[in-house]
């Protein structure tokens, strides 16, 4: 059972998309949101769920078009395309090196400071049903596993609610 | 210099935006209310965010100090 007081003027991201930066623009609102002292919520859903995955075990699901699925749509943090100019994985590999002259964070980086700072990571249960996708697959910094209801009852609270 | 005591100083410098405020957020919560910080940093953007960042927490913004391309933020925690 989510507890509403908890997140009254939190600020909840949904995470859609699986792509490197919009991964990154989605931790650093959520870095800066905590250190401002916001309580703050990522559901992670659909593609999104790559930015959670642990690395490893590139075939997962119970039939072979989830199997399938997981095979072509394999990443983790440390292994994601970008939204535009992708370019077979050259795209990312430069912008990780622009990024890191500037001294920003890696996403892993942004993770694992997200997750000190007590920001709550929620994994969506509905494509983890449709990909095929158990609690075990995802790092041990996700919360619980929680449906669209659930989702909404947080966002209903929060006072910033973005989709991503 | 004004009349306050610094208790802790965090060198930020070379660290881009969210940061700054994310390891001032950090360092602040192993200090004590009254404590003062020293936040050094070179980010352009945090001398606006850092302010903005005190202002919105309840801390108290003591002082922004410009040398160079170092911007010192002095903060005493609320």
């Amino acid at each position: 059972m989510i507890d509403q007081i908890k997140f009254k003027g939190s600020v909840t991201l949904v995470l859609f998309s699986g792509d490197l930066d919009k991964a990154i623009a989605t931790f650093v609102i959520a870095t800066a949101a905590a250190s401002m002292g916001m309580p703050v919520n990522i559901f992670f859903t659909f593609w999104g769920l790559n930015v959670i995955k642990k690395k490893g075990g590139l075939i997962k699901g119970q039939n072979w078009m989830q199997k399938m699925l997981n095979i072509m749509n394999y990443g983790h943090a440390k292994k994601l395309a970008i939204s535009k100019m992708n370019m077979l994985g050259m795209g990312p590999a430069m912008l990780k090196v622009m990024m890191s002259q500037k001294k920003v964070p890696s996403l892993h980086e942004f993770i694992q400071t997200a997750h000190q700072m007590g920001v709550k990571f929620y994994p969506c249960e509905m494509s983890m049903t449709v990909m095929g996708l158990k609690k075990e697959d995802f790092i041990d910094e996700c919360q619980d596993v929680i449906g669209a209801v659930t989702y909404l009852s947080i966002a209903k609270e929060s006072n910033i609610n973005l989709f991503i | 210099m004004a009349q306050y005591t610094i208790d802790k100083t965090l060198d930020a410098r070379g660290l881009s935006c969210p940061m700054p405020s994310v390891k001032t957020a950090l360092a602040l919560e192993q200090m004590e209310i009254g404590q003062v910080i020293e936040v050094l940093t070179d980010d352009p953007v945090s001398k606006k965010d850092l302010p903005v960042w005190a202002h919105s927490t309840g801390n108290e913004l003591l002082e922004v100090r410009e040398e160079g391309k170092t911007i010192t933020i002095y903060l005493r925690k609320a």
